[in-house]
């Protein structure tokens, strides 16, 4: 059983090789003659005046928090949908309601204009 | 040759074990890799010939070494650091964002038996991985510290969670038809022909799980984060030589992941299109699983390329409307409805 994740685990490590080889590949190939004007951040030819890490929208920040309630959503649904064919209608009607629940949230949300982007 | 035999048994058991494992991942990698090049040949072609212009000809006959060349170069080009970035994260931004796009190979089978992890939580590793690819992406805009980098990834990654949510709620409509999260056995959930398959009850999941994986994906007609015309290149500006070229592979592993994703999810996989048809059933049992599950992937990497020649891009208020307000109510009515036809075992599907 656990034996078959094995090969999981070395893909993930290779992929992170992969990656990492041909940064180093391009380090050791590539010149190296850094200079200050190529070292600055690019802004169209400008020099930038201030940092970068400003304020940014708080929309941002509104739609990672609705995504994590709709992700936590997914993964609870995922052992749900698995056995569905055997728990029959009872179940079927559980999630209906469970459902009905994040889609009251939902509605208000939408009401309530967290998702207008103008 | 009986040297080598000597050496191999010599070896312990577990290290044999690894050696065949990497020996199979390489198996897996070096073609994908080689699909990667050979794709982006493509792309530039196919929206040549759609724009009534030849694409590159210059490099080999008709540019077949074009991406060759392109690789070359790239590894010859200068890493530029800039100053103001933190080093350590934006080193690890691309490798970050390619690890998971080979990764997710991992447990996809390429036939009924040609898989290499078999696992039985298929789908839901597959759901953790491609979910990795935004950090690559913000990681990047943030260590950067450009302004354009910065407000691409805040756009990307805002535009990648939310179709995130619809495309995990398509997953969970094929999750509930199959019955199962082993990848195998979902196309074997789908046996039969081109209309057993589960396109038809799915349609309108089938539909958004492929739109989302163009959106996940960053590419046209949902490419605001690297809108050339606006904030030049988005998360990736400042990356350049080897560092850029781990990003575009990323990029174009994904898009052939989600590729071979839907065929096998939603259009049966390795199975055939005319599996139990009176006359053109027989006549193509001699096609291997492997040649149809290839070329239903390379029709939705088709896709992927036609529509970044056909549709202008979106803005950016109408990419946020489309993945809240219009994939993931549609996709929560049709997770009940399919339900209902399984608990009640709609006949053709689900019987």
């Amino acid at each position: 059983m656990l034996e078959n994740y094995l090969p999981v685990l070395i893909f993930m490590a290779v992929g992170i090789v992969v990656g990492l080889a041909m940064i180093v590949l391009g380090f050791v190939l590539s010149p190296h003659r850094p200079d200050n004007e190529k070292l600055s951040p690019y802004e169209c030819g400008f020099e930038a005046f201030e940092d970068a890490r400003m304020k940014f929208d708080v929309r941002y920040y509104l739609v990672a928090i609705l995504f994590i309630i709709f992700d936590l959503e997914i993964a609870f649904l995922f052992p749900w949908a698995v056995v569905l064919d055997k728990l029959g209608v009872v179940g079927l009607v559980a999630m209906t309601l469970f459902l009905g629940i994040l889609v009251i949230g939902f509605i208000y949300e939408w009401k309530k204009g967290a998702l207008e982007w103008e | 040759m009986g040297f080598f035999v000597d050496l191999w048994n010599a070896l312990p058991q577990d290290l044999q074990t690894v050696i065949w494992i990497l020996v199979r991942i390489v198996i897996i990698v070096a073609p994908l890799m080689l699909l990667v090049a050979y794709y982006t040949y493509a792309e530039r072609k196919i929206i040549g010939y759609m724009q009534v212009r030849i694409g590159p000809n210059r490099v080999g006959p008709r540019g077949w070494l074009q991406p060759i060349a392109d690789a070359v170069k790239l590894m010859f080009k200068e890493i530029v650091i800039p100053t103001g970035a933190n080093k350590f994260l934006f080193l690890m931004a691309p490798m970050l964002s390619i690890a998971p796009a080979l990764a997710a190979w991992a447990v996809f089978p390429f036939g009924p038996e040609m898989v290499l992890a078999n696992v039985n939580a298929g789908l839901l590793y597959i759901l953790a991985l491609t979910s990795m690819g935004v950090y690559g992406v913000i990681i990047a805009g943030w260590a950067s510290n450009s302004k354009y980098a910065f407000l691409g990834a805040m756009r990307s990654a805002a535009q990648i969670v939310s179709y995130e949510i619809a495309m995990g709620f398509a997953l969970v409509g094929v999750l509930v038809a199959a019955g199962s999260l082993n990848l195998v056995e979902i196309v074997e959930a789908q046996e039969g022909g081109i209309f057993h398959w589960f396109w038809l009850p799915l349609l309108p999941l089938f539909v958004i799980y492929f739109i989302s994986g163009v959106a996940e994906t960053n590419r046209a007609p949902f490419d605001v984060a690297e809108g050339e015309s606006e904030i030049v290149a988005g998360f990736h500006v400042d990356y350049s030589g080897m560092t850029f070229a781990v990003f575009f592979l990323a990029e174009y592993a994904n898009m052939i992941l989600i590729s071979a994703l839907t065929a096998l999810m939603f259009m049966g996989g390795w199975l055939s299109p005319f599996h139990g048809w009176p006359l053109l059933g027989p006549l193509f049992d001699w096609v291997p699983g492997f040649i149809w599950l290839v070329l239903k992937t390379f029709v939705f990497m088709f896709l992927f390329l036609w529509f970044r020649a056909t549709f202008p891009r979106f803005r950016y208020d109408q990419i946020m409307r489309l993945g809240w307000k219009v994939f993931i109510p549609i996709t929560i009515v049709w997770i009940l409805v399919v339900g209902l036809a399984v608990v009640y075992r709609l006949p053709w599907w689900f019987d």
